[in-house]
């Protein structure tokens, strides 16, 4: 048994790390959030050229064919880096979905592309009750053509082609496909767009049914936790360098233990919800059966941390942290668009429960996860 | 990362789950409630038939009569004894904490005259570390130790000495030079409880039971030779002590949360509110997902710790998350079942009504002590602000 991290993980989350400090500096961030799409031509193909964007998914669709665990990792160092765009939207959720139900032709035809770096993508899941639940999805097929409306659609104004899941499958529509409309929903976090979609009799290929996108969610599930860590590591390094520079009372703020402690709880979370992360994308490579709930586990922890964490940075942080010159706020309002992104934690708890308490493997009534 | 067992852990695993399937005594779930005094001649025999099968402290070096068992298969131990249903062991400070301080620091002749003894639970050791001036500032140790021919004279006052009715030895830190900074005039001493001048009076907690003890020290000679470690340097070998006893001892816990959880989840369905059990009210649901979730993320947080102590050799300060983690959360778990059982979760033991024998009113009492014993928490988070985050010393 090994927990920690093989020496080939190690040298993919370090490079990571460089490539994205390099590449996607905070002025980077700061500069893409005040875009439309929060999306750049020329970081986007840098990514695909570091396999980044087909990490893993097989080769024989051009992808890298890695394992969740460096997955995980690469989400890690991309919430670290706070790198706005499509990246999560495309891979390791649009990208996963495709993985997960659609043929070899489509996958030829849709996989192929994004691991290629030629095509971003996202999935609309959310209607305007916001539930998860896929028995509460209302938008139809007829004909392959779809009506209804999405919301909460990440990056839908930077992908090429939209997945749509629908009551009886999941259909695929061309960006420029007629009678769909993109809006954009403002959100709290600037480096991640959220839309609006209506859809009125819009043309659409279906790529697959419903019934294995849980899989697929779980791995975007994961991913989104991973990315959490990451924006909680960066929080909190951020924190205790500045408790250690800034100066009252004629010492280090760093020094008095009610700043010490807050300090402390955001290393004891942000360290729970790594290893709850790394675990939940070891069970998901691993196919082990408990992979759902400790997904679940994941998601329902670092939901809350991610939030909590950036409370204790904020509060350490003083009028600085109150500031919009301040980084800390920025990570702060993606922690909270990803706390509720795929089922805030009372959602995950009480999956949980179905499966700890009520020993439901499977529940009809949240089919989608 | 690979959280499979390797071919030498499941062999490992599969000698042990062998051994215990033929020796783990049947008749412990009758012993399993009876006051510790009573119980204490079983749980030395047990240990002993433990000692006898090379099982009593596998993670010691083969030298000792351990197995060098590696963190991980340390970890399975723990998990196979609890799915053996196995009682512990009577000499637990011994063979946790004070056996590895004597391997890493005693001499060959203390070695040889103590190991094997603890090992066999022929010898129960017991701990003097804290006193009534120094529980969190334990540097601040007030007992004196004064070098006499010999035979060093010791005189003080020691508390919350675990087993300390029961003990044949006792690790003492004290103090041997007042001159000194604080940290640097300690020696420890390795003190036989029999020796005249040692008196040990049980401590009553707010459980109402005497758990711990007070040990009192008037003139108590002990021969120079049971120093352990080096004069004016028991700072460095108590504090190897504590982070065996934070490092090692979450490995087990966790596995005494599940056991509980699972009772909690049963109990749930069988206590009823606004009519319906428990187990079917939203709130009560989340709260034990909750507990649930962090029972496993302790477990999850315990090995990766142990993959980051095998690799760098040594416990280290991340311990004090492990701490800081079971401590908090066994409270909160504790929380949950008042809250599930009402009016009956503050029913004790003697009571027809209680639950579980009182289980869980004592529980709810003597976790408070949790976050207090080893370390209270604010001391983990002093320790984790300044060793782990490099955050400036707060005192």
């Amino acid at each position: 048994m090994e927990f920690g991290l093989s020496e080939s993980q190690e040298i993919l989350k370090d490079s990571a790390r460089k490539f994205f400090a390099g590449e996607c500096p905070m002025e980077e961030v700061r500069r893409l959030m005040e875009t439309d799409t929060a999306y750049d031509d020329k970081l986007w193909a840098k990514l695909a050229d570091q396999g980044y964007t087909g990490i893993i998914f097989p080769e024989e669709f051009g992808g890298v064919g890695l394992g969740k665990v460096e997955l995980i990792l690469l989400m890690e160092e991309a919430g670290r880096a706070l790198l706005p765009g499509p990246f999560f939207s495309t891979v390791p959720l649009a990208g996963a979905v495709i993985d997960v139900v659609a043929s070899p032709e489509h996958k030829r035809k849709y996989l192929e592309p994004i691991c290629e770096g030629k095509a971003r993508s996202t999935v609309a899941i959310l209607e305007a009750n916001a539930s998860w639940n896929s028995a509460d999805l209302k938008l139809t097929a007829a004909n392959s053509r779809l009506t209804g409306e999405k919301f909460f659609v990440t990056d839908a104004a930077a992908a090429n082609f939209i997945l749509v899941v629908a009551q009886d499958g999941i259909y695929v529509a061309d960006a420029q496909a007629a009678g769909m409309t993109i809006s954009p929903m403002s959100g709290m976090d600037m480096t991640r767009k959220i839309h609006a979609i209506t859809f009125k009799d819009t043309p659409a290929t279906k790529i697959g049914n419903t019934s294995n996108l849980s899989k697929a969610f779980d791995v975007a599930t994961a991913a989104l936790v991973g990315e959490l860590v990451g924006g909680m590591q960066r929080t909190l390094d951020i924190t205790v360098e500045y408790a250690k520079m800034r100066k009252q009372f004629g010492k280090p703020i760093g020094m008095f233990q009610a700043v010490q402690h807050h300090c402390a709880d955001m290393y004891l979370e942000t360290e729970s919800s790594r290893s709850a992360a790394y675990y939940a994308a070891w069970a998901l490579e691993e196919n082990v059966p408990e992979a759902s709930v400790a997904v679940s586990i994941a998601k329902a922890y670092a939901s809350d941390a991610g939030r909590t964490v950036g409370n204790r940075g904020i509060q350490v942080h003083g009028g600085m942290g109150f500031t919009w010159e301040n980084d800390v706020h920025l990570y702060y309002r993606r922690a909270k668009a990803s706390e509720t992104a795929f089922g805030d934690s009372i959602f995950h708890r009480e999956r949980i429960a179905q499966r700890v308490i009520d020993n439901e493997t499977t529940s009809a009534k949240s089919a989608l996860k | 990362m690979d959280l499979n067992l390797t071919p030498d852990e499941k062999q490992f695993r599969d000698e042990l789950r062998t051994w215990l399937a033929a020796n783990t005594p049947k008749d412990w779930p009758e012993w399993q409630n009876k006051p510790l005094e009573e119980s204490y001649p079983y749980l030395r025999a047990w240990q002993r038939k433990l000692y006898e099968g090379g099982w009593a402290a596998v993670s010691w070096p083969k030298e000792f009569g351990g197995r060098s068992a590696t963190l991980m298969q340390q970890s399975i131990f723990w998990e196979e004894m609890a799915r053996a249903g196995a009682p512990p062991m009577a000499n637990s400070l011994g063979l946790g904490l004070i056996g590895p301080t004597i391997i890493a620091y005693g001499t060959e002749a203390q070695k040889k005259r103590f190991v094997p003894k603890i090992l066999s639970a022929e010898e129960i050791w017991c701990q003097g570390f804290s006193e009534p001036n120094a529980g969190s500032d334990l540097a601040n140790l007030q007992t004196e130790a004064r070098l006499e021919g010999d035979h060093y004279v010791v005189n003080g006052q020691k508390v919350w000495t675990s087993y300390g009715w029961i003990g044949d030895w006792c690790e003492v830190v004290t103090r041997t030079d007042s001159g000194a900074a604080k940290h640097k005039g300690l020696t420890v001493l390795l003190v036989d409880m029999k020796t005249p001048g040692v008196e040990v009076r049980p401590l009553k907690q707010m459980t109402g039971e005497s758990e711990f003890n007070e040990i009192f020290f008037r003139d108590v000679r002990v021969p120079k030779e049971n120093v352990l470690g080096k004069v004016n340097d028991g700072w460095n070998v108590a504090i190897s002590t504590l982070m065996y006893e934070r490092g090692s001892y979450g490995a087990r816990l966790h596995l005494i949360f599940k056991s509980h959880m699972s009772r909690l989840i049963e109990l749930s369905k069988k206590f009823q509110r606004n009519g319906k059990p428990a187990s079917q009210d939203p709130i009560v649901r989340q709260k034990l997902a909750q507990a649930y979730a962090e029972i496993e993320i302790m477990r999850l947080n315990q090995m990766r710790a142990f993959s980051r102590m095998t690799a760098s050799g040594v416990p280290g300060p991340e311990g004090s998350i492990q701490k800081l983690f079971w401590s908090e959360l066994n409270q909160r778990i504790q929380q949950i079942a008042q809250e599930i059982f009402g009016p009956y979760g503050q029913l004790l033991g003697d009571d027809p009504y209680s639950i579980d024998g009182g289980a869980w009113s004592y529980g709810y009492l003597r976790t408070r002590g949790n976050t207090i014993e080893a370390g209270t928490s604010e001391v983990q988070r002093n320790i984790i602000g300044h060793f782990v985050l490099g955050l400036p010393r707060s005192y």
